[in-house]
Parts: C-alpha cells; sequence; structure tokens
C-alpha cells in the first residue's frame, strides 16, 4: 500500500472519498458548513473528475426526495447537509430507511434556530435520532475521509440496506485542515463493489415501492425494519475490520481511551473527543484514575459494547451538545441512563451540556467538568444536568 | 357546436398496466384517466406517484394495482424523486449500467402539484429533467375528506371552503397551474380529461416523444367531492370542456392550441347544476362565475390565435 498523506480540508476530504466510491449521483443544496462539500463536488463533476450526476436541487427536502429516487434506480448516491437542512429533511429521512434506500450523507452539524447559529452542536442529528439511519460520529479528518468510504459499503451490503448518516461537526471538522491519509482509486475498488441494489425500479422486473400499510400490517413492517437496523450492527463490525486491514485505520462501534482501571469516564461524541483526551493526560499525571469513552455508533446503539465499555467505571460524565427542552437530561446521556438500567452495578451518571451554537470547549474546561462531576457524585447530585459556562 | 377533435391514432392500445381490482369510488374520473394513461405509456416506464387518491387506492400493503415500477414517498415531492430517478438512470445509462430509454412519469393531484408541491415541481421544470408531469386535477383534497385546495374552483363547498349564512364556499378563483407551468418554457404543456380519451391518449404520446419536461394537467371528476352522480363523470368531463371551465388545450413550444372549441360556449349552469358543492350558489354569484369564464376563454383564444 503506498502512503499518500496529505493536507486537506475536512469537507474536501468528504468530497474525495464520494468521488473515490464512484458515486453516480449527487443531489445537494447549500447550506453552511456543509457548502464546501458540495461545492467541491460540483467541481469535480465539472472536471470530469467525477462522472456522476449533481442535481442542484431546490432544497433540501428535495435533496434527500431526489436520493430516493436516484437510490431506487439503482444509482449510488451521496448528499451532505447541515442543520436546517437536516430539519427539512426530517419527514424524507424515515422514508429513505423505511424504504430501505443506501444513500449516504453526510452532516456537518450544525446548530438550530433560533436565534439563527451557523455555527456547530449537535441539536440536528439528536432531532434526527430516531430516524432510522445508521449513524456515525468522525472525530477528525482522518475519519471522515474513512467513513464515508466504509458507508457506502455498510449501507449497500445486500444483508443492510440502509442509508447512512456520517456526522462531523460543522466548521471543526468541516473547516479543519488536517493531515490524512488518502486510499487510491484501486484500493475503494476492491473494498467497495458496485452497488447493485436487488430492489431497484426497473420495467425487467417491476416492483411497487411505498404502498401504504393498514393496522394489520404496519406494526409487523416496523418490527422487521428496528430488526433489520439492529442486525446491522454485524456488518458494521466487519465492514470497519475489512477496512482496518486495508488502511491499518481500526474503527469500533464505543471507542476508548486510557479506560484501564479508570473509575471516572468521560463521554463525548464528535469532534470534541480529542481535546477532551489532553485533559484526560493532565488528569491521569496526576494521577486520577479517568479515561475517556466515545460513542462513533449513535445508531444503531451499541448497546452489548457500551455495556461492557463502562462496567468496570464508577462514574460516568456525559457530555451532550444538545439539549432537550423540558428535558430530564440531555439526548445522550438519557440513552446512557437507559442503556445501563438493566444492569444490577452500574456506574452513576452525571450529565452535562455544552459546546452548543459554536462555543469551544478547551481542555482546561473537560477538566473541571470531570473535576465538577466528581464533585457531584461524591455530595449525590445527580437530579439536574448542568450547562457548562454559562452566563447567568 | 363542439370542433372535431383531430387524432393521430384512433386505437386505444390493448394491453393494461393499472390491474383491476383497486379501490377508487364509483365513477371516479382520475382512475380512468390513470388506466388510460397507463395504456399509453406502455411498459417501459417508471412511475413516481405523490400521497394522494391514486395511491392510495392502488397499493394497500402487501397488493399493488402496479404491473410497472412504481414508487411513492411523501406527498410534496414527487417531481424531486422522478428527478432522482432521471438522473440516476442517466449516470448508470452513461457508465454501461442501464441500456432502456425508460420514460420517467410523475403524478400528482391538484393539492400535491399546485399546493404543497409546487416548489419541487418548479425546481424539476427549472432544471429540465425529462420527465412527464400529470397532475390529476379533482379540485380539492379528496383523499382526506374534500378540503379546499388552491385548484378548487370559485364558489365550490368543500369542507374547509363550506358555504354557509357567511359565505358563498370557495372564494378564491382557481389557480391557473397550467399557465404556471408553461411559465418555465418547457416544450410540452397540455391540459385533458378522460371524458375526450383520444385527445388525452394523443398529448400523452405527444408528451413521451418531448426532449425535457411535459406537464399534462387532467381534469378528473370526482362524484365524492362534487356530490355529483357516478354516472354523469363522463358527461361532466364534457360539459367542462364546452362551457370553458376547463378548456381543453396544449401549448408547443409556447404555442397555444386549443382542441375542443366549440362556437358557443354553453352556459355554465349546464355544468353547475349537476353538483353539489355548486348547489348554493345564488343567481348573481353564478353570473360572475359566467362572466369570468367567457372573459378567460376570450383570452385563451386570442392566445391560440397568436402565430
Amino acid at each position: 500500500m503506498v502512503k499518500n498523506r496529505v493536507s486537506m480540508e475536512g469537507s474536501l476530504a468528504v468530497a474525495e472519498a464520494a468521488k473515490l466510491a464512484r458515486t453516480d449521483v449527487v443531489a445537494a443544496y447549500p447550506i453552511t458548513p456543509q457548502t464546501h462539500i458540495v461545492e467541491r463536488l460540483a467541481q469535480l463533476v465539472a472536471d470530469g473528475e467525477l462522472d456522476a450526476n449533481y442535481i442542484p436541487v431546490e432544497s433540501e427536502h428535495s435533496a434527500m426526495s431526489a436520493c430516493l429516487g436516484s437510490s431506487a434506480v439503482g444509482a449510488r448516491t451521496f448528499t451532505a447537509t447541515a442543520g436546517q437542512g437536516l430539519e427539512l429533511m426530517h419527514e424524507v429521512l424515515f422514508v429513505a430507511s423505511s424504504s430501505r434506500l443506501p444513500i449516504v450523507m453526510v452532516v456537518a452539524n450544525r446548530a438550530l434556530s433560533g436565534p439563527l447559529s451557523v455555527w456547530g452542536d449537535h441539536s440536528d442529528v439528536m432531532a434526527a435520532r430516531d430516524c432510522g439511519w445508521i449513524q456515525i460520529f468522525a472525530e477528525n479528518v482522518q475519519q471522515a475521509f474513512d467513513l464515508v468510504i466504509c458507508a457506502f459499503r455498510i449501507g449497500e451490503d445486500p444483508t443492510v440496506l440502509f442509508p447512512v448518516m456520517v456526522n462531523i461537526d460543522g466548521f471543526h471538522l468541516s473547516h479543519v485542515i488536517e493531515p490524512l491519509y488518502l486510499l487510491c482509486q484501486e484500493e475503494v475498488d476492491k473494498f467497495l463493489p458496485p452497488y447493485k441494489y436487488p430492489y431497484a425500479l426497473n420495467p425487467d422486473k417491476p416492483v411497487s415501492i411505498g404502498a401504504f400499510g393498514m393496522p394489520n400490517i404496519y406494526t409487523e413492517a416496523k418490527k422487521s425494519q428496528d430488526m433489520a437496523l439492529r442486525a446491522s450492527k454485524n456488518v458494521i463490525l466487519k465492514t470497519w475490520q475489512e477496512f482496518g486491514k486495508l488502511s491499518g485505520r481500526n474503527y469500533l462501534p464505543v471507542e476508548t481511551y486510557k479506560v484501564e482501571d479508570a473509575e471516572v469516564l468521560l463521554l463525548t461524541m464528535g469532534s470534541f473527543s480529542e481535546t477532551a483526551m489532553i485533559a484526560i493526560d493532565a488528569l491521569r499525571e496526576r494521577g486520577e484514575k479517568v479515561g475517556l469513552i466515545r460513542l462513533r455508533l449513535w445508531r444503531p446503539f451499541p448497546l452489548e459494547e457500551f455495556q461492557k465499555a463502562v462496567a468496570k467505571a464508577k462514574l460516568i460524565i456525559v457530555l451532550d451538545r444538545a439539549l432537550s427542552f423540558g428535558r430530564p437530561t440531555g439526548p445522550v446521556c438519557s440513552e446512557v441512563q437507559a442503556a445501563l438500567y438493566p444492569l444490577k452495578t452500574k456506574p452513576e451518571i452525571v450529565s452535562f451540556v455544552g459546546g452548543l451554537g459554536g462555543r469551544d470547549i478547551s481542555a482546561a474546561t473537560f477538566e473541571n467538568i470531570i473535576r465538577n462531576g466528581m464533585e457531584k457524585a461524591k455530595s449525590g447530585r445527580f437530579d439536574e444536568l448542568e450547562m457548562i459556562e454559562v452566563r447567568q | 357546436m363542439e370542433k372535431v377533435i383531430t387524432m393521430e391514432k384512433n386505437e386505444v392500445p390493448f394491453e393494461e398496466y393499472l390491474a383491476p381490482g383497486h379501490r377508487a369510488c364509483t365513477g371516479c374520473g382520475e382512475m380512468l384517466a390513470v388506466r388510460l394513461i397507463a395504456k399509453t405509456l406502455g411498459d417501459d416506464v417508471i412511475i413516481a406517484n405523490a400521497t394522494g387518491c391514486v395511491e392510495i387506492v392502488s397499493s394497500p400493503l402487501p397488493t399493488t394495482s402496479w404491473r410497472v415500477p412504481w414508487i411513492h414517498t411523501l406527498f410534496e415531492n414527487t417531481s424531486a424523486v422522478a428527478s432522482g430517478i432521471e438522473a440516476g438512470m442517466k449516470a448508470m445509462t452513461r457508465k454501461g449500467r442501464y441500456s432502456r430509454k425508460t420514460k420517467v412519469v410523475a403524478m400528482g393531484g391538484d393539492g400535491a402539484t399546485a399546493d404543497i408541491g409546487i416548489q419541487s415541481l418548479s425546481g424539476a421544470l427549472e432544471r429540465m429533467h425529462e420527465f412527464i408531469y400529470i397532475c390529476f386535477d379533482n379540485e380539492a383534497y379528496m383523499n382526506t375528506g374534500v378540503q379546499r385546495s388552491s385548484a378548487t374552483p370559485f364558489g365550490a363547498s368543500t369542507t374547509t371552503s363550506p358555504a354557509g349564512k357567511q359565505s358563498i364556499g370557495q372564494m378564491t378563483w382557481k389557480k391557473n397551474l397550467p399557465a404556471i407551468v408553461a411559465a418555465h418554457d418547457i416544450p410540452y404543456v397540455a391540459t385533458a380529461c378522460p371524458s375526450y380519451p383520444l385527445d388525452m391518449i394523443n398529448k400523452v404520446e405527444k408528451a413521451m416523444k418531448v426532449k425535457g419536461p411535459a406537464y399534462i394537467h387532467v381534469l378528473s371528476v370526482c362524484p365524492t367531492g362534487w356530490h355529483s352522480q357516478s354516472n354523469a363523470t363522463i358527461n361532466l368531463g364534457r360539459l367542462a370542456a364546452l362551457t370553458g371551465i376547463f378548456p381543453l388545450y396544449e401549448i408547443e413550444q409556447g404555442r397555444y392550441k386549443l382542441n375542443v372549441d366549440p362556437a358557443q360556449l354553453s352556459p355554465i349552469e349546464e355544468y353547475t347544476k349537476l353538483q353539489g358543492r355548486f348547489r348554493h350558489l345564488p343567481p348573481e354569484v353564478l353570473a360572475s362565475i359566467q362572466e369570468r369564464v367567457t372573459d378567460e376563454y376570450v383570452k385563451l383564444k386570442k392566445k391560440a390565435a397568436e402565430v
């Protein structure tokens, strides 16, 4: 394998991955901070470097709708969006998953209005949590590139056939230039077989897609969808293993950092994890038994892996980058609580929310969060989530 | 009198692509049109269908009436879905993975076309995708129980524009969707009605030959929503054209042509008196409708006279 190390903006790396995947159709609508991805793809098509049809649709709703059509006819389909764009797509997302169309979408995660904010947080993806897509989080540019290539193979696996959403933090990943190793076309071609949709719209073998369900069949349809989504985890694991063999870069549904002997675990998702690692290192140097746990796979929720990863900890400190208004707690923390509730012995859980609307969280702040969380646990204050660094 | 329609072909195709046994109401003009149009389109077609009567009556899971590839996703997006189908087919054809010359057809009701889906329709027309859009206009949201749409005619009583002491029913004039579509400068726009089956078939055949988007607006008589006799459907469709309320015309490369052009328009009462939705209208309102219909028809005739 020839190591092709380059410096590239996150958005361009995503576009490069979609190009190497030999995407047939891109249907997209511009929205900050996703624009660089689709601009780049449009340019690649214009320059003849990507043999695809680029549909410059008139809205995100139509972007995802056009993706339904192109994927259903058997074309490999890619799109990208962010924030309000994902919300405008919302109802279409559910149809993509229930129609089992393996569209790949990158979401450059962005806060939701109002007040209007183009900057990053996880409000958009958390509002789309239950849309039935496979949902994956990247932490840096290299991962964004790798996980997009893997997303096509996972979604298009004949036993999976689900759309896949790869989340990259708006600006923090979409607009940052980092070094990464690219794969060459031959490597990607070997890893990613051509898309062959088994139920494609084709006059040779007419199918009806999207029939309506009466009460006597709807529940069964939904159960089979849920079973299939949960079963997709095996293909996700296998795909990432094979990708590891190809690239030397390994991905897991739940990833850990310095968790051996850790009594306290900080839980993050997305690009903030790398800053959190600096805080973990500093606290470790001072003898604190702390570690970091990151959810890479958000849907299907990796229940077994998660329970196993946190089993020995005494305390989990969850940082959410979205609010659930009227909450019992943050959206990720709620899931963590639900995942651990059935266990006889389980860690205690403290909930924080921060990094909303593009506000940075420094390594020093992560240290404060961990210390604060440990204090709260010591005094038994588990009732309220705390919003960090917020002016009163 | 009614002018004789020129036929390019006087045979209806024998094959059926919409299987019998669907669940449309008795006397449904819409499914009559769908059946004839499906026959004309033939087997090399992919249909994207908006949510609505056609979708519901033809597809209760696990059954389907469709013998051609068919996809329904949502209400307002069928033009965008068709865009994706067309683009996907083009990409696969270029890459040697698709060899047919399949026609892409989008279908929706008046709500799906004139109201909630007008944005995606406009987008797909503006991008010049090669597809035929067929609007089945039964002049209200019939599938949800006869609520008014922007295609509901002035004076019609619907469940959300009910006639009452303070209201004559729908207070706005029917949105002129063919004109809006024609403003996109697409190569072919037509109005049609299954009461004139051969005219409708000819128009579908023309639309299939067009390079770029084509649009056909089909008046679909709805006994359920119009409160008309189910055996009056064909007659009502004819009266709609003969009164000038729903003129049958086509716009080819911007040039208008009237397909049914009576020497004298029949009075609108011949049409309205057969429908419960207009029953409440007093003579002065009917007169104002007559005036508007006549004016609009004169305008249309002027356009058709332009060379």
